[in-house]
């Protein structure tokens, strides 16, 4: 009984805040929102027994990306002001659109047959998670460092005050 | 009793619907962004949730929604460089307003 709480809880704040994330006025208000979504989320991953996955959701989207956004949104101030009208014209149909593929994701969801095994989760899945990265997934891996050195060389170069 | 998978795919694809909402609504660069990452963020939960549920053993979906992350992370650096480029060239990051290649 209690994990079908602690998930009701976490789906219904991770839910509600990516609401107030895409319908909030105030741009910096919603960057506070995506943090509380982002940690919602996180207490998903604990509840689907990934503590690792739960602890890189922590520290690379709540320590990092919303950080950053919330520096962007911090440098560009005077358009996240209240007076700016946030939504475009088309949201109307933005809206049809979500709820339409949300309804159509929902018909798929419930109309497969998914395969659960009963497997349990092994017990120690950090130590499996890093013995597999660098064995199994090594390139993989590499060529995701390569891809971070890439974004940080190129960001740089974009976000960098000309002479 | 535990949870069945379906409500975890449920709460992704709302999760989605919603960062879909976002990103085709806002007119503030910064927002698209936002949406962009809560759809990742329901990406990674569904990853998550079939690792759990139809192959706990292995480790293959904690691997991908690794790379995700790290996607993720690039993407939103480079994203925001980019806005903040525009911004100080053009003095605005409303969208429509970001025209150069009509004009």
């Amino acid at each position: 009984m209690v994990p079908i709480i602690i998930f009701g809880l976490s789906a219904l704040i991770t839910l509600g805040a990516a609401l107030a994330v895409v319908t909030n006025k105030n741009i910096l208000h919603s960057a506070f929102y995506l943090v509380l979504a982002f940690a919602g989320v996180a207490s998903l991953y604990v509840l689907l027994e990934a503590p690792f996955i739960a602890v890189v959701q922590v520290l690379i989207y709540i320590g990092a990306i919303a950080i950053l956004i919330v520096f962007a949104i911090m440098l560009t101030r005077r358009i996240g002001s209240d007076d700016l009208i946030q939504r475009n014209a088309q949201w109307i149909w933005a809206a049809l659109g979500a709820a339409g593929l949300f309804l159509v994701l929902g018909w798929i969801v419930y109309s497969v047959n998914w395969p659960v095994v009963t497997q349990i989760v092994p017990e120690d899945t950090i130590t499996i998670l890093g013995q597999e990265l660098l064995s199994t997934y090594v390139i993989p891996f590499e060529v995701a460092s390569v891809l971070l050195l890439a974004a940080l060389v190129g960001s740089i170069i974009i976000g960098r005050e000309r002479e | 009793m535990t949870i069945p998978i379906n409500w975890y795919l449920l709460v992704a694809a709302g999760l989605f619907s919603i960062g879909l909402y976002g990103v085709l609504s806002r007119r503030n660069a910064i927002g698209i962004l936002m949406g962009i990452e809560l759809m990742l963020n329901a990406v990674n939960i569904n990853l998550i949730a079939f690792w759990r549920y139809l192959d706990p053993v292995r480790m293959t979906g904690q691997v991908f929604a690794i790379f995700v992350f790290t996607v993720a992370a690039a993407e939103v650096a480079v994203g925001l460089a980019l806005v903040i480029a525009i911004y100080r060239n053009r003095d605005t990051i409303v969208i429509e307003e970001i025209d150069l290649l009509k004009e």
